[in-house]
């Protein structure tokens, strides 16, 4: 096995308010080696936008403060650096794709001053240099006439367009790992696919790792090699990405599965997940998933379980599977 | 964009009709006899008349009304009363002081309020933000005229390090050339001048620079704090910025827009005159020369000045709007 490119360990990201302490992130891990794509799927507020954040050191503080935990980057744990050495790791080794290429681009500066800004910080080139830079990366990524469009300001770009612009920003210093947060969510359906179609492209050609942020399980078939439901701040399930659509074992998984829009002739009723997620200053006793869990038991109440693993890279958190797991335990 | 500036201009018109019809009503509003209210109880029945017939006030108010406008067209702003001046060459001559008090107020007024208003947004609730926020909203509170008969009382009269009022002490010879006397001095390279109209400059300044800081800062502050909670900042900070660079280039630029509002406002209402602090200051500018004005009842200075202040204040809004494009390329002039 490779040496991982990114470790993450039992991170902990808590937001410390006047109404108590929301545990956005609470005790994520998982490692991701060079060129692989991570998915990490959940519902909004499950922590996974909040985990990104804290990898690039982002959390706002306060009120946010990662409490314990490892973020292992190349062997070195950024929760030790300076912000100084934070600031040439990020746009430089990790960069980030937002949600919105709609507000994520500052209104007020053309594309060009956005881009040579970026390039600049981190790499040693001239402006002119690092315009050319610049007018190679838009061709990249499909932006016509590139050194045209290059003068123009974000809200001449169409919102598909821009979220190019936003991809050749990230990969202008050629990261080695891309953190994508609902790179799609904000886009045109058809758009979406040809982004998507976009980021395998870019990964196979600069061997980038990438986390893709989603709550789409549609984008993790298509572009992921292993996925992470997460509920509640913590990982509910862990495997590669065809196993969690043939073999997902958490109740959770199944119910996001089963709440995907099938397109046949006849209207069929969606399976929605029964309730709400949980407030996460108040979280249940036992396992958070619980009080909407259709297989929940009594002792799902009261014990809050392990990550355990139920079959060759695949760890479920989830009491129902702790006894396949203690069984593989005793005859392996 | 040169279309835009034909049709505000234009726009002008209408407004500065507005403004003379208010002004030259004045005359008239006035309780009593306009000609009496002049000369006083003393005047005789003959003086009166004189008056009036040369001031036109026989003649009915339409008349009256079209014969200023008439004046004003050809750019003639009549003459004082008290002293048969030529009113427009008297505010050529004092518009110089106003403005240079002005400049440097609105200077000293844009410097510290953004730089203050910057730091506690990004400070939020820090001892600094509390400091500076509480020391403009006594900026705000504070009356000029008390301030600066403070600042007098301290820096003149206790300290004696500042002159009390004037433009130059008397004896300080200065070649005019565009009567700012900051500009002249130094064209001239005439430093000892340099050196003693910015000691005049600095109290008024100071004092006239309290009010504009004090919202400056305000408007910076929460502008800010709205602009830093924004997706492109996050995009900002994640490319690995320098926060200097986040702050004052990527934020500022678009939190500075309705900052721009404030500053466009505030030099507006400085460059018509700054009666109080003028007055407190004896400082030989347009505001200074209303008050006057209108302790001598010299109506038609009034009513002159009221106008010129009017069209400097449309033009230095207009100079707003059109820097507001520099700012923001997504607004747009049609």
């Amino acid at each position: 096995m490779t040496t991982p490119l990114l470790e993450v360990r039992n991170l902990r990201t808590h937001f410390f308010t006047k109404a108590g302490v929301v545990k956005a992130v609470d005790g994520v891990d998982f490692q991701i080696s060079p060129g692989e794509t991570l998915g990490i799927v959940g519902e909004s507020g499950s922590g996974k936008s909040i985990t990104a954040m804290s990898i690039l050191g982002l959390i706002p503080s306060p009120p946010g403060k990662i409490v314990d935990g490892e973020i292992l980057f190349k062997g070195e744990n950024l929760l030790h650096k300076k912000e100084k050495e934070m600031r040439k790791i990020r746009g430089k080794e990790i960069a980030m794709v937002f949600q919105d290429p709609m507000t994520s681009l500052n209104p007020v500066f053309t594309v060009e001053k956005q881009m040579v800004e970026t390039i600049m910080t981190h790499e040693s080139l001239t402006k002119k240099q690092a315009r050319a830079r610049a007018v190679e990366l838009l061709q990249l990524v499909g932006i016509p006439d590139p050194s045209q469009r290059l003068r123009t300001y974000p809200h001449e770009f169409s919102g598909g367009m821009r979220q190019r612009v936003m991809i050749a920003m990230a990969i202008s210093c050629n990261p080695s790992l891309l953190i994508a947060d609902e790179p799609t969510t904000a886009l045109d359906v058809t758009i979406q696919a040809q982004i998507l179609e976009l980021f395998k492209q870019m990964q196979k050609e600069l061997n980038m790792a990438t986390i893709m942020i989603t709550h789409d399980l549609g984008v993790v078939a298509e572009v992921c090699d292993e996925v992470m439901v997460m509920y509640a701040g913590k990982p509910a399930e862990f495997t590669n990405a065809k196993e969690i659509f043939t073999n997902g074992k958490h109740p959770y998984t199944t119910g996001l599965l089963h709440s995907i829009p099938k397109i046949t002739p006849e209207k069929q009723k969606l399976k929605a997940i029964a309730g709400q997620p949980p407030d996460l200053r108040h979280l249940p006793q036992g396992c958070s998933f619980a009080p909407r869990c259709s297989k929940a038991m009594e002792r799902c109440l009261t014990v809050d379980p392990e990550m355990r693993q139920v079959g060759e890279n695949h760890q479920v958190r989830c009491l129902l599977y702790e006894d396949e797991a203690s069984k593989k335990a005793v005859t392996t | 964009m040169l279309k835009y500036i034909i049709r505000r201009l234009a726009m002008l018109i209408p407004v500065l009709l507005g403004v003379s019809l208010i002004t030259f009503s004045l005359i008239h509003l006035i309780p009593g006899d306009p000609a009496r209210s002049m000369l006083g109880e003393k005047a005789s029945q003959q003086q009166l008349e004189l008056l009036r017939e040369e001031m036109g006030l026989n003649d009915p108010f339409i008349v009256q009304y079209g014969r200023f406008l008439g004046h004003i067209a050809q750019g003639d702003l009549g003459t004082s009363i008290q002293k048969k001046e030529d009113i427009a060459s008297q505010l050529m001559e004092k518009l110089p002081a106003t403005m240079e008090l002005a400049i440097f107020a609105m200077i000293l007024a844009v410097i510290i309020g953004v730089l203050a208003g910057v730091v506690a947004a990004i400070k939020q609730y820090s001892w600094f933000d509390n400091l500076s926020m509480t020391g403009a909203l006594f900026g705000v509170s504070l009356p000029i005229f008390w301030l600066g008969l403070m600042m007098i009382w301290l820096f003149s009269v206790k300290f004696n390090i500042l002159p009390p009022s004037g433009r130059l002490t008397a004896g300080v010879e200065l070649n005019s050339i565009t009567n700012f006397y900051l500009l002249d001095s130094i064209l001239t390279g005439n430093w000892t001048a340099f050196k003693d109209a910015f000691s005049h400059l600095l109290m008024p300044g100071v004092a006239l620079a309290t009010i504009p800081m004090a919202i400056i800062a305000r408007m910076t502050r929460s502008s800010m704090l709205e602009v830093m909670r924004q997706d492109y900042i996050r995009t900002a900070n994640a490319k690995g910025l320098k926060k200097g660079l986040v702050v004052f280039q990527h934020a500022l630029k678009n939190a500075f827009l309705p900052v721009l509002t404030v500053i466009g406002l505030q030099f507006g209402l400085l460059m018509g005159g700054a009666v109080l602090t003028e007055t407190i200051f004896s400082w030989p500018g347009v505001g200074r020369y209303v008050y006057l004005a209108v302790l001598g009842r010299d109506y038609p200075i009034v009513q002159s000045a009221i106008l010129v202040i009017a069209v400097i204040f449309v033009l230095v809004n207009l100079l707003t709007d059109l820097l507001y494009k520099y700012i923001d390329p997504r607004i747009k002039y049609n």
